[in-house]
């Protein structure tokens, strides 16, 4: 039987606020434990939840980005459970009225496009970690993450594969980074994401019994994860059985997917709405305010890239993927008008290759967009070949030198395109290759190739080639 | 006599020098270790904090910086959080908690160079009628030691009744500083929901939670709500206004005053020797210049199970966090963690705030939220309405505080509904969020205190302190005490 595969993700993006999303305490990573944990993190009695605005703005800032629904007033509610790491009980998050609905954004599987559908975003706390080594049977605490802010992101059940669910989780990646509401750092845990995977037979309308895969840290992880589990419950139905609706964890050190609790240990969370939190009433003037803070989006930039600049659908994307590089090259283009290709050939090709090789990013690189477009102006205007312009570039790069044209003047890698000058060493090859010559006007198409290499040697390369191969052409026919 | 004397008295002897706050301090104190083996009104003294606080507030007045009641002492119900203080809100859950922080109302009372006399006995969690659910014991009425003193702020009550403080704090959630202040012959407010910060006030049911002053008489409380109230970026439900003197009106004379008298406050369940005592009080407000409107408020009588949904539904996720993880109590024995929670939980609480969890619990389960918790909510908006409506044909509503005296200790123990019932007039106006006191107005059977029960308008405070204060000025019900224990 042909199955479809049916995925829906929930993204948590930690909020790049200073402080937590109901108390005054720092968010920093890797603090020694609990000393980032104050009298409301901790939950000491009597302690209230202060709402933390710039949560609110940053959450506003994802919604206006996905052209969602920002809804006013927007509710708290209590998620009631107990866990250790769990101060109060229950998590401050929203059920009813979530701060961001609906929405939509563009993912690019290869080369094709594709809409995926949100259903909502809301703000709620992260909890503490519970650490279960070295306390000898025991279980410590460490309440310095619990309140950091996060933004659940769920989208509906969209995606029909690995591919577009990693091309979806990797799109919103980009998109949170962009508009500087996460920083996306996976390893720390700012970026997470549970899959919610099923299968139906193709061309069936009714969803499959779906499992969640929690703890998926990497998307390398998400796809393997989601492969595994996909496999898994094809196994399952193609041998008659029945898939258990259920959590997973996914085991990244054994590549495998294990049932945490199934749903018939699900919890009754009893969510009502947090007492201690009014309605957070969202202005239009808030909206508004929000919206001008926004840069322009790597949507409107691609489709820009593609009209304005003359790039393929394919380039525009590539140059979008963080707001850093799409940035390096507006800038670049900015001083070269007109050179649209040029500069992104080059950003994509020898400026992203040198920091995939060495190991920075973008905004590390030691050529910047000022430099760069002094270099491809030289090339455009015919002062140095594509070539030669590589060298510039590698001295640029290395420190030698901060400007193209005084590493030009300095190495005399200048062209040669005068033509006088260029004839004069035509006419010299010419004689002192007389068997070329004759082996080209006999017919062999060959010799003509070995004369241009002789013609490039006695300039050191700096003859202009198209130019170098009309005046042969020529002395050659007369 | 010092110990009955209005807080403009003390601080006028305290302003002129003529006393000194450790002097009165320590003349308190001595009057609590006569008497609180008796009345057990306190869970917590510290006279080396206190006369500490005194010595300060002395310094204070001697420097010039002295402000409105530099020096006076008060009891703290033992909910409010503070700094180094036992803080166990009643509870075994909380019985080695001592609060590394100050709630704001405290610290407004330590800017403002008052003396913290020790923390007072209360029902468990605040949950309670009777102060019989403290784990510290039950509170005795000072008027009749067999009679319970009203809860849950019963041991600030009999502080003060018994004049072993001048005043105190309280907080009423459905009636916690009202019915004990009528059942002990004292005065109490709960102003408007959101005037009195809730930082640090350990929370029972955060929506109807509201600290409060119980003093003697309406003009002290006047002058403690100055202090109590006040916008706190702190609490989210904190109102923010500007700052009234709510001692401004209090000798404004009431001849326009038009006073509601809802009929169903008045039909039964009033016992008789209360309603002689309220109906002489109202004849009191009659000579004062007052006119009576009879009005109605017909979704009170869901005041009860309204409130008895939403509270607990709110307390069982608010007490989720004596857990026994962080602080607080934990059970010596346990074999994993689940039973760490259920043997801490099950030995911590009490029968009543296990009641309370289990009922709130409930109502906000899947499949009867919406049957409970969502039409309670409902009829909330609905009894507030009826104020609201109400409140066009009158400037204040006035009944009985509570439909009996105070019953004798374990005399409702074991019937639950019949305690929640003493708060049926009560809990309305702290469903709709309306600031309401009590009076003392007089005695009942057994010569138990009666107290009158005043519903103003939102931010109507100052003019129910008037009024109170105008019926204080021409009767003397608030300067009785007990005879027992006035050695």
């Amino acid at each position: 039987m042909q199955w479809e595969i049916v995925i829906g993700l929930e993204i948590h993006a930690q909020l790049s606020t200073r402080s937590k999303i109901f108390s005054g305490a720092s968010i920093a990573y890797g603090a020694r434990p609990n000393s980032q944990a104050c009298a409301v993190d901790i939950a000491l009695p009597g302690v209230l939840p202060v709402l933390n605005q710039g949560a609110v703005e940053r959450a506003i800032k994802f919604g206006l980005a996905i052209d969602a629904k920002i809804n006013s007033p927007s509710i708290f509610a209590r998620k009631n459970y107990f866990y250790p790491d769990l101060p109060k009980g229950y998590q401050i998050s929203q059920f009813e009225r979530p701060i961001v609905e609906g929405g939509h954004v563009s993912i690019q599987v290869g080369d094709r496009e594709k809409t995926i559908r949100l259903t909502r975003a809301h703000l709620e706390e992260d909890a503490g970690k519970s650490m279960h080594e070295d306390f000898h049977g025991m279980t410590g605490i460490d309440l310095n993450r619990a309140g950091t802010a996060l933004l659940e992101i769920v989208s509906e059940p969209d995606m029909r594969s690995s591919a577009e669910a990693v091309a979806y989780a990797k799109t919103l990646h980009s998109l949170v980074r962009w508009i500087g509401i996460c920083d996306g750092n996976m390893q720390e845990g700012s970026f997470r994401c549970d899959a919610n995977v099923s299968v139906r037979p193709l061309g069936t309308e009714k969803l499959g019994t779906r499992c969640e895969i929690k703890n998926l840290n990497s998307f390398r992880f998400l796809e393997r994860a989601i492969d595994h589990e996909v496999a898994r419950q094809i196994d399952i139905l193609e041998e008659g059985g029945r898939i258990i609706q259920q959590t997973r964890l996914y085991d990244a050190d054994r590549d495998e997917t294990r049932s945490m609790r199934s749903k018939e240990d699900a919890q009754d969370y009893r969510y009502f709405p947090d007492p201690d939190l009014l309605p957070v009433v969202i202005s239009g003037e808030w909206i508004e305010h929000a919206k001008k803070s926004l840069p322009e989006l790597p949507e409107d930039k691609r489709s820009r890239y593609v009209k304005q600049h003359g790039l393929s659908a394919y380039d525009a994307s590539v140059l979008t993927v963080t707001r850093e590089l799409s940035d390096y090259f507006d800038q670049t283009v900015e001083m070269l008008p007109g050179q649209g290709k040029l500069s992104a050939n080059w950003i994509m090709g020898e400026v992203s290759g040198r920091l995939n090789k060495e190991g920075l990013e973008i905004a590390q690189c030691p050529v910047n967009p000022e430099q760069l477009a002094g270099l491809l102006r030289r090339i455009s205007d015919g002062t140095v070949s594509g070539k030669m312009a590589r060298e510039v570039f590698d001295s640029i790069w290395s420190g030698e030198g901060n400007d193209a044209d005084a590493i030009i003047a300095a190495k005399g890698l200048k062209q040669i395109s005068d033509d006088s000058e260029i004839e004069k060493l035509v006419d010299d090859v010419l004689i002192a290759h007389p068997q070329q010559v004759a082996d080209y006007q006999s017919g062999k198409e060959k010799a003509f190739n070995s004369l241009v290499g002789q013609v490039m040697k006695v300039s050191k390369g700096k003859a202009n080639p198209a130019q170098v191969n009309s005046i042969l052409k020529r002395k050659l026919s007369e | 006599m010092l110990i009955n004397a209005s807080l403009k008295q003390l601080s006028l002897l305290l302003s002129e020098k003529k006393i000194s706050s450790v002097e009165l301090t320590s003349e308190f104190l001595a009057r609590i270790q006569t008497l609180n083996s008796g009345l057990n009104a306190f869970i917590t003294l510290d006279e080396e904090k206190s006369l500490a606080q005194a010595r300060d507030a002395d310094e204070m007045i001697a420097s010039g910086r002295s402000m409105p009641l530099t020096g006076i002492p008060l009891a703290q119900k033992d909910i409010f959080c503070a700094q180094g203080w036992l803080t166990t809100c009643g509870s075994k859950m909380l019985s080695n908690f001592v609060s590394p922080y100050d709630a704001t109302v405290i610290e407004r009372f330590n800017q403002a160079g008052l003396v913290n006399l020790g923390k007072t006995n209360m029902d468990e969690f605040a949950m309670g009628s009777s102060n019989e659910t403290s784990y510290y014991g039950p509170v005795r009425n000072p008027w009749d030691l067999s009679a319970v003193p009203g809860g849950s702020s019963g041991g600030s009550a009999c502080a003060v009744a018994a004049r072993m403080a001048p005043a105190a704090t309280g907080t009423d959630t459905g009636g916690s500083i009202r019915q004990p202040a009528a059942l002990c012959g004292i005065s109490g407010i709960k102003p408007t929901y959101g005037l009195v910060s809730r930082y640090g006030m350990i929370a029972f049911a955060s929506s109807l939670d509201q600290g409060g002053p119980m003093a003697k008489s309406a003009e002290d409380l006047a002058l403690l709500l100055n202090l109590m109230v006040g916008f706190d970026e702190r609490d989210s439900t904190s109102l923010q206004r500007d700052i009234e003197d709510y001692a401004r009106d209090l000798e404004k004379p009431i001849e326009q005053l038009r006073i509601g008298l809802p009929k169903e406050f008045f039909a039964e369940g009033m016992s008789t020797d209360v309603a002689s005592a309220i109906e002489a009080a109202l004849d009191e407000f009659r000579k004062l210049g007052a006119t009576f409107v009879d009005i109605s408020l017909p979704n009170s009588k869901l005041a009860i199970p309204v409130y008895y949904v939403l509270a607990p539904a709110e307390a069982s996720s608010n007490l989720s966090r004596f857990d026994g993880v962080r602080y607080g109590y934990r059970a010596a024995q346990y074999t994993d963690l689940e039973n760490m929670y259920k043997r801490t939980r099950a030995e911590g609480f009490g029968e009543e705030v296990k009641r309370r969890i289990l009922i709130g619990t409930y109502v906000l389960s899947h499949g009867y939220y919406d049957a409970y918790y969502l039409q309670a909510q409902k009829l909330r908006r609905l009894i507030a309405k009826d104020f609201t409506d109400a409140f066009q044909q009158c400037d204040l509503i006035m009944g009985p505080t509570s439909p009996t005296v105070a019953f004798d200790i374990g005399e409702k123990c074991d019937d639950p509904i019949q305690m929640y019932l003493s708060d049926v007039y009560t809990s309305a106006a702290s469903l709709a969020g309306l600031p309401g006191m009590s009076i003392p107005v007089g005695f009942g059977k057994k010569d138990r205190p009666v107290g009158l029960h005043i519903i103003g308008n939102y931010f109507k405070e100052a003019q129910m302190l008037n009024a109170a204060h105008r019926y204080q000025q021409v009767t003397d019900w608030h300067h009785r005490m007990p005879s027992d224990v006035k050695a």
